[in-house]
């Protein structure tokens, strides 16, 4: 799960680290209020879960209240990278004298924790990488004994930091090394880390994504989910349990396992077609579960064909079989289904289907004869 | 004989009273593995249909000699289940449970490591070595004896193109099913060189997904250390970047995981790699000789 700017401070906070003071505000009153409230020059930026906020207009320095309104008016709304801004975090402005880089990465490859730091900060680190390797100092950490002090000390040595602010660089790694840890975070970065002209070092920007599954013992970080930033099939798939990606085709894929359904939208996409989403109902799926995942696919309005491809291993067939009647029974079902049934009673699911003769459901015994037949009727239903 | 489970596995399964656990750990007997004894806390000297109960896997390793421990734990648990079964003295600890946190798993991964055992998983399918023992939720009727071996990150697929090579006449020997969290115990890299020492294997499928650079690093190991023919297959060539698809590991970030790119050293370091499950069991047919009807 990938935190806003705001929450990930929140977190940064809690653990020490040094951030402007600033507000949220979903309204220009609202910026209006705060700037009010936090006094002199402040900053209005752009809530959003993606990077290129600057260069997209969507982080504005404003004198005085009524210019925060103005610059609030002026960002709310934007779409930057195929997000909408819709909420703002108006901070104090902060005086910059050097801008730094540092990350903190969950290394699955090396099975470590992977530490980056840069005097080169506030641009693409993919770009310091490429272009001036040696400026880019890593470091990979043992998770098992943790980030020492002598560690972040040898890393500020190797990024030369200046020698004015090294403690202060230091002691902010410990601080974030200890939030990444204690909150589950998959990533941490703060870009730019800030140098203020006296000497004040502090999280300008903050990158904080934490591990979906450690959610369930952060309860305050699961609350933090903005709910309205997910399309609403997202939203609804996530009450009920199902795993959804929304994609921009016209085909709907309904199918168990998420290796089986990423395969399914490659054939999809080889027999012509675009897949409106990924859905993996997961092992076991009941029917009502078959019935809630085609309400989903269904509120997409751009599917055009639903491709069912289900290999039973713990799920049984007969249940998918019976949630494909089900749903026909209760469910205004427009477009047609392509049905693909192996493994665990699929000889019985398959029955099941050509007793209840339903009107605008294929059956089809391949993999790829049904991905072909999906996107045929898909194309012949947009005509 | 196969890779990891066969014919001396004597298995242990832990969350056996459970529902899951009483279903899978019957069904994989039914199959033929030789399943010794299950562990709940709590319930030792009850038994699941002739199946004693422990209360622990160092009790139920002393007493019936287990070697191999099944892990059917709900997730909040599951990972102190992974320190029990790695200090029980089991040599291969399949892990099925599905939503450990990365972290926990990032500290189990190194003291599994330390303890010199075995860990497949977790989020994983679980191990069948064809016609001798399953280990874990796989429908293994789908699958035929053979020769060759096949390793996956996830379940259904793996039985897709288990089916796919058995329709053509091809057996297999083991399916190896990895698992498909960022933190897994046993990675492509470990089941090509468990594939390269088994005898019984002279042909190894290799399933990879989206995510990480995993496939990249056994492309590489591939061209060093592996004699053996390898057929590949990539799934998520379409997934968008920075979404999870399914499972957490299965991730696009920036330009790092893609499929494309996984392909790409894959096809480098002469491995086939077929774009679908289909193509992928008539490159191994072809690579066999096997005619592919029409």
């Amino acid at each position: 799960m990938d935190l806003y700017e705001h929450q990930g401070k929140e977190l940064f906070a809690r653990h020490g680290v040094n951030v402007s003071a600033g507000m949220v505000a979903f309204t220009p009153e609202e910026a209006e209020a705060a700037a009010r409230e936090l006094g002199g020059q402040t900053v209005v930026k752009a809530q959003v879960h993606a990077g290129g906020r600057g260069k997209a207009g969507g982080v504005k320095l404003a004198t005085d209240p009524a210019d925060a309104k103005e610059k609030a008016e002026n960002i709310l709304g934007l779409d930057i990278k195929g997000h909408i801004v819709r909420r703002l975090w108006i901070e104090d402005a902060s005086d910059i004298d050097r801008e730094y880089y540092f990350s903190i990465n969950f290394d699955r490859t090396e099975k470590a924790v992977l530490l980056m730091l840069s005097t080169e900060g506030g641009m693409d680190i993919e770009e310091v990488a490429e272009k001036t390797p040696e400026k880019l100092a890593t470091m990979h950490i043992n998770p098992v004994w943790g980030l020492r002090a002598f560690e972040a000390r040898q890393l500020a040595f190797r990024a030369k930091i200046d020698a004015d602010v090294r403690n202060k660089v230091v002691a902010m790694m410990l601080q974030l090394y200890d939030a990444f840890i204690k909150e589950d975070a998959m990533l941490v970065e703060v870009n730019p880390l800030l140098i203020t002209p006296t000497g004040e070092v502090k999280a300008l920007d903050s990158k904080f994504s934490v591990d979906d599954n450690a959610l369930f013992r952060h309860p305050d970080i699961a609350a933090m989910r903005d709910v309205h930033a997910q399309d609403p099939q997202e939203q609804m798939a996530h009450e009920k349990g199902v795993t959804y990606v929304k994609l921009d085709g016209e085909v709907g894929i309904l199918g168990n396992g998420a290796g089986l359904v990423m395969s399914t939208l490659d054939v999809i996409q080889q027999a012509g077609g675009k897949p409106a989403n990924f859905l993996d109902v997961g092992g076991g799926a009941t029917a009502d579960e078959i019935v809630a995942s085609l309400e989903i696919i269904l509120s997409d309005e751009k599917v055009r064909s639903i491709f069912f491809n289900i290999f039973g291993g713990i799920t049984r067939c007969t249940e998918v079989a019976q949630g494909i009647i089900t749903a026909l029974e209760q469910l205004d079902v427009r477009v047609p289904m392509v049905v693909r049934l192996d493994g665990t009673a699929s000889e019985e699911g398959l029955q099941m289907l050509a007793d209840a003769n339903l009107d605008n459901v294929t059956i089809a015994d391949t993999m790829l004869g049904a991905a072909a037949e999906a996107v045929k009727l898909a194309s012949v239903a947009t005509v | 004989m196969g890779v990891l489970v066969g014919k001396d596995t004597r298995l242990v399964v832990s969350g056996i009273t459970g529902r899951e656990g009483s279903f899978h750990a019957l069904n994989n007997r039914k199959y033929g593995t030789n399943v010794v004894a299950g562990v709940t806390p709590g319930k030792g000297g009850m038994d699941v249909e002739g199946i004693p109960v422990f209360d622990t896997i160092a009790d139920a390793v002393a007493q019936t000699q287990a070697n191999t421990s099944m892990l059917f734990v709900p997730p909040r648990f599951a990972v102190d289940a992974i320190y029990e079964a790695a200090d029980s003295g089991v040599e291969v600890i399949i892990c099925v449970t599905e939503g450990i946190p990365a972290h926990d798993m990032l500290l189990a991964y190194h003291y599994v490591k330390e303890k010199g055992v075995r860990l497949v998983g977790p989020n994983c399918p679980g191990v069948c070595t064809v016609g001798e023992a399953n280990v874990g939720i796989m429908p293994a009727h789908i699958f035929t004896p053979g020769s060759v071996g096949l390793v996956s990150r996830s379940g259904t697929l793996t039985y897709q193109l288990g089916k796919e090579l058995s329709d053509l006449g091809i057996g297999q020997s083991t399916i190896l099913g990895i698992g498909g969290d960022p933190i897994i115990g046993t990675n492509h890299r470990d089941a090509l060189a468990l594939f390269e020492a088994d005898p019984d294997t002279d042909m190894i499928v290799m399933v990879g997904e989206i995510g990480g650079n995993e496939e990249e690093l056994a492309a590489e190991y591939i061209k060093e250390h592996i004699t053996k023919p390898v057929i590949g297959y990539i799934a998520g060539l379409t997934a968008p970047e920075g979404k999870a698809m399914g499972h957490a590991g299965a991730i696009i970030s920036g330009n790092s995981g893609t499929a494309q790119g996984k392909v790409s050293a894959l096809e480098a370091a002469g491995v086939k790699v077929g774009k679908n499950p289909t193509e992928v069991a008539h490159l191994v047919a072809e690579a066999r000789g096997v005619a592919v009807p029409a």
